[in-house]
C-alpha cells in the first residue's frame, strides 16, 4: 500500500552541519522542511532517488461488476512484483504496488488515475480491464501524461482512439482474437455460423469482427442474435436461430449465462449444433456448475489455459506455481475459488513490459515518463519464457498493442483441454492509425 | 423560518464563491483536481434540489437530464466538430428539451408514482444510448478528444485540461448556477414552488396555475443538471453510459440529503462529504460502501434534515 514517509531527517538536510544552530534557525528549518515535505515537488524529488522504490498505481477493480476479476488480477500483480524484486528490481530498484479501488466505474477511474499522478506520484498506471473504466480513464492519464498500462482485451487502445500515454502490452485485444479463431471454426466447427451475443459494447465487437474474419475463410454468419443486457430468461430467442445453423457462436457474459447455458440446453436436448464461446462468459466460475453440463463437448477461445495441460512449458508451470492456481486453475487450497487465467496472465507480462522498457528507457523518475513511452513504442517483440509464460508476443509501437498466439479448448471430462493453438500472424491486422504522431 | 436579510443571504454566497477562489491556489495537486470535479458535480445536485427540496417532487430519473447535456455537448464535439462553448449550449438545449417533455408527462402523476415513472423514462433514456451504439459509443463510451477541448477568445486559447483552467471554469459554472438558484428561491416564483410543496391544493386555490410552475421547475432543474452533464464531458473528456444509470440518480438525491433540501449551499456541502468520505476510506477498506451507509444512517439520526438543514433549524434560521 501506499508509501507515507511523513517525517523529515534533518540528517539529510545539512541543516546540522551548521555550528552555533540556534533555537530560531531550527524552527526555521523545521517549518522549511515541513514546508518541502508538504511540497508537491518534494515526493518527486525524493523518488528520483536512485534507492527509492518505482511506484505503480494499480487501478484494481476491487468492487462493483469487475471484482471477481480485480481480485485474482491483484493476485496476479502481487506474484509477479514479488518475482521481478526478487531477481533485483528495476533498475536496482524495488517495485511498490499502490492499489485504489475504481468501483469499476469510468467516472471513480479516471479519479483514481488522477489520485496516482497527483498524490500517490506513482512512475505509472497499470492493470485496468473493463473497457469503460479503461476508455473513461485514459483522457486523465493523458492530461497528467501519465504511462497507463491497461490489462483489457479491448480494442480500444490499437483503435487508436485513445492518447500517446495509453498501452496494452500484455495481452492480445478482442479484434485480434476472433480474426484468430476464425480460421479454425472454420475449418472444424462449421461454415454456417449463428452469432448470439449481448446487445451492448462487448458483443459488438464480436458482431462487427466475426463475420469478415469468416467470410475470408469461406464461412459464413447466417444471423446475428443480440440479448439486451437485461434480459434474465433466453428461451425467446432461441427459435430465431437458423435451422441449418452449424454453429453457435456465443459470448454471453455475467451472472445470466447460467440460465443461458441451461435454456439453451433445454432447447436442443442432445441434438445440438456445435458450440463455440469465449471463456469470459465463465471466468472465475467452475466449469462443473450445475445446469454447464450441456457445454461439455463444445469449445471456447482462451487466452491462457485454465486447466494445466500436459505439455505445459517449464515457464508456464513457474507462472502458475507463483500466482497460486492448481491444475484445475483454482486458487491452490481452495477449488472452489476458480481463477481468471485466461486474462489475468496479461498483468504478469505487462509488468515485465514495463521492466524492459524502463530498463531500455534507463528511467529514473517521473521525469522520464516521454523516455518511457518511447522506449515502450521501441519494442517489437516479446520471447515466451519467464517473462512471458503465455506465448510469444509481437508489439505493434504504433498502436500501442501486442499480437500473441490464442487457444482453442475443448471441455472434456469437466476440464478445458487445449486442442488448438493458433499462430500470431492469424490475428494480425492492418493498423488503423499511429500515436507515435501525437505529441508527448 | 425566519428571512435573511438580501445583503447577508448574497454575502454568505460571495463568501462561499471567495473561499472556492481561494482554496485553488492553497490545495494540494490531487485535492484541487477532486475538487474541481466536485463543484461540476455539485451543479448536478443544485439542479435535482431545485426539484426536490423547493417543489418536493422526488424524481428518481435526473440522470437522464444530466446524461442528456453529458451528450448533448460531447457528441457535438466528437460528431459534429462544434466548438466547445457551442457544444456546451447544445449540452443545456438537450438537457430543457428532455426535461419539458419528461416534465409534461410525468407531471401528471405524483408522490411515488412520479418517481417510478421518472425511473422508468430514465432506464428508457439509458437504453437508448445503448442501443444507439454506433453513436453513444454504448456502455463503452466515448473520448472527447483533448484538442478539441480548448477555450478560444480571438488570439487566446484556454486548454480545459490545464487544472487551473479547469477549476475556474468548474468555479464559474458552480458560481452562476449558486447565485442564479438563490436568486430563484428568493423571487415570487421560488415562493410559489414552495407553496406548491407545503400544500398544492392551497396554492391551486391562491389562483396559481401549479403544472405551470411545476413544469418550469423541472425544466429548470433539468437545464442545469444538463450543465453540469456538459461541463463534465467538456472538462473531464469522457461520454458514458453509466453516467445515465440508476445510480448518478441515486447520488443527487443522497448528496441534496446530506446536505440539506432546500438550502442552496446543502448540495455543495453534500457532494463534497460523500467524495471526501469514500475516497478516504477507499484507500483503507474495500467495503468502504459500508463506511458511507454507516455514516448516511448518522446522519440520518443526528441531522435529519441534512448537514445544512439541521444547522438552519437549530442554530442558524436565515440561511436560504
Amino acid at each position: 500500500m501506499a508509501d507515507k514517509n511523513g517525517f523529515f531527517d534533518l540528517s539529510k538536510t545539512g541543516l546540522t552541519s551548521k555550528t552555533g544552530l540556534t533555537r530560531r534557525t531550527a524552527l526555521k528549518g523545521l517549518a522549511a522542511g515541513a514546508g518541502l515535505a508538504v511540497a508537491p515537488g518534494f515526493v518527486r524529488y525524493s523518488q528520483a532517488q536512485s534507492s527509492a522504490p518505482i511506484k505503480i498505481g494499480f487501478q484494481s477493480h476491487r468492487t462493483g461488476i469487475g471484482a471477481a476479476y480485480g481480485r485474482w488480477y491483484e493476485k496476479t500483480t502481487a506474484a509477479a512484483v514479488k518475482a521481478i524484486n526478487a531477481a533485483g528490481g528495476i533498475n536496482g530498484r524495488q517495485v511498490e504496488v499502490i492499489i485504489e479501488d475504481d468501483g469499476t466505474d469510468p467516472g471513480r477511474g479516471a479519479e483514481v488515475v488522477g489520485k496516482f499522478a497527483t498524490q500517490h506520484k506513482t512512475d505509472i498506471v497499470f492493470g485496468t480491464l473493463f473497457s469503460h473504466v479503461v476508455i473513461g480513464s485514459a483522457p486523465a492519464a493523458g492530461e497528467n501524461k501519465m504511462p497507463y498500462f491497461v490489462v483489457s482485451e479491448g480494442h480500444h487502445v490499437a483503435s487508436t482512439k485513445l492518447n500517446r500515454y495509453v498501452f496494452q502490452p500484455g495481452i492480445t485485444d478482442v479484434k485480434s482474437q476472433i480474426q484468430s479463431m476464425a480460421p479454425w471454426i472454420a475449418a472444424n466447427a462449421g461454415k454456417k455460423v449463428t452469432q448470439i451475443f449481448p446487445d451492448f459494447a462487448f458483443g459488438y465487437d464480436h458482431r462487427d469482427y466475426l463475420p469478415p474474419a469468416l467470410k475470408a475463410q469461406g464461412a459464413e454468419v447466417i444471423a446475428q442474435i443480440a440479448i439486451p443486457p437485461t434480459e434474465s430468461s433466453f428461451t425467446k430467442y432461441f427459435p430465431q436461430i437458423p435451422a441449418e445453423t452449424e454453429v453457435i457462436y456465443h459470448v454471453m457474459v455475467g451472472p445470466a449465462v447460467l440460465t443461458f447455458v441451461k435454456e439453451l440446453g433445454e432447447f436442443y436436448g442432445s441434438n445440438r449444433p456445435q458450440l463455440f464461446g469465449f471463456i469470459d462468459s465463465l471466468e472465475a466460475t467452475d466449469i462443473n456448475s450445475p445446469g454447464l453440463e450441456f457445454l461439455d463437448g463444445s469449445h471456447f477461445w482462451e487466452g491462457s489455459p485454465r486447466y494445466a495441460q500436459t505439455d505445459d512449458s517449464e515457464a508456464q508451470k513457474a507462472y502458475r506455481a507463483a500466482v497460486g492456481i492448481d491444475d484445475n486453475g483454482a486458487a491452490v487450497g481452495d477449488p472452489k475459488d476458480v481463477s481468471t487465467a485466461a486474462h489475468m496472465f496479461g498483468c504478469w507480462e505487462t509488468l515485465y513490459v514495463v521492466k524492459k522498457a524502463m530498463e531500455d528507457a534507463g528511467y529514473k523518475g517521473p521525469q522520464d515518463r516521454a523516455k518511457l513511452v518511447e522506449a515502450t513504442e521501441a519494442l517489437t517483440e516479446f520471447a515466451e519464457g519467464p517473462e512471458h509464460p503465455q506465448g510469444p508476443k509481437t508489439f505493434n509501437g504504433k498502436i500501442h498493442q501486442c499480437f500473441g498466439i490464442q487457444n482453442i479448448s475443448k471441455i472434456e471430462g469437466g476440464k478445458l483441454k487445449v486442442v488448438h493453438k493458433t499462430k500470431i500472424e492469424d490475428g494480425l491486422y492492418e493498423a488503423e492509425g499511429d500515436y507515435t504522431t501525437q505529441a508527448l | 423560518m425566519s428571512e435573511a436579510s438580501p445583503a447577508k443571504a448574497y454575502a454568505l454566497h460571495l463568501g462561499v464563491i471567495a473561499l472556492l477562489f481561494v482554496l485553488s491556489f492553497l490545495l494540494p495537486e490531487y485535492y484541487h483536481g477532486l475538487l474541481a470535479r466536485i463543484m461540476v458535480l455539485a451543479v448536478f445536485a443544485m439542479g435535482y434540489n431545485m426539484l426536490f427540496g423547493y417543489v418536493g417532487l422526488l424524481s428518481l430519473g435526473h440522470a437522464m437530464f444530466f446524461a442528456a447535456g453529458l451528450y448533448g455537448a460531447g457528441l457535438a464535439v466528437i460528431q459534429l466538430g462544434w466548438s466547445v462553448p457551442a457544444a456546451f449550449l447544445c449540452g443545456i438545449a438537450c438537457g430543457a428539451v428532455v426535461a419539458l417533455v419528461i416534465g409534461l408527462l410525468a407531471l401528471r402523476t405524483t408522490g411515488v408514482a412520479f418517481m417510478i415513472v421518472t425511473m422508468m423514462f430514465a432506464q428508457v433514456f439509458y437504453l437508448l444510448i445503448l442501443y444507439f451504439a454506433s453513436w453513444t459509443g454504448g456502455d463503452q463510451g466515448m473520448v472527447v478528444p483533448q484538442p478539441a477541448r480548448v477555450l478560444v477568445f480571438g488570439a487566446t486559447s484556454l486548454e480545459l485540461t490545464n487544472p487551473t483552467v479547469r477549476y475556474m471554469t468548474a468555479l464559474v459554472l458552480f458560481s452562476i448556477v449558486l447565485l442564479v438558484t438563490l436568486a430563484i428561491v428568493r423571487s415570487r416564483y421560488g415562493r410559489v414552488l414552495v407553496a406548491i410543496r407545503e400544500n398544492e391544493e392551497r396554492t391551486k386555490m391562491l389562483g396559481y396555475d401549479t403544472f405551470s410552475n411545476k413544469l418550469a421547475a423541472v425544466v429548470v432543474s433539468g437545464s442545469i443538471c444538463a450543465a453540469s452533464g456538459a461541463a463534465y464531458a467538456l472538462l473531464f473528456g469522457y461520454v458514458g453510459s453509466s453516467f445515465a444509470s440508476v445510480q448518478y440518480s441515486i447520488l443527487p438525491l443522497l448528496w441534496v440529503l446530506l446536505g440539506g433540501a432546500a438550502t442552496t449551499l446543502g448540495p455543495l456541502i453534500g457532494t463534497l462529504f460523500m467524495y471526501y468520505v469514500i475516497d478516504i476510506t477507499s484507500g483503507y477498506t474495500s467495503a468502504y460502501l459500508l463506511i458511507v451507509g454507516i455514516a448516511l444512517i448518522l446522519l440520518v439520526l443526528f441531522f435529519p434534515k441534512g448537514i445544512l438543514g439541521s444547522i438552519r433549524q437549530r442554530w442558524l434560521g436565515w440561511l436560504p
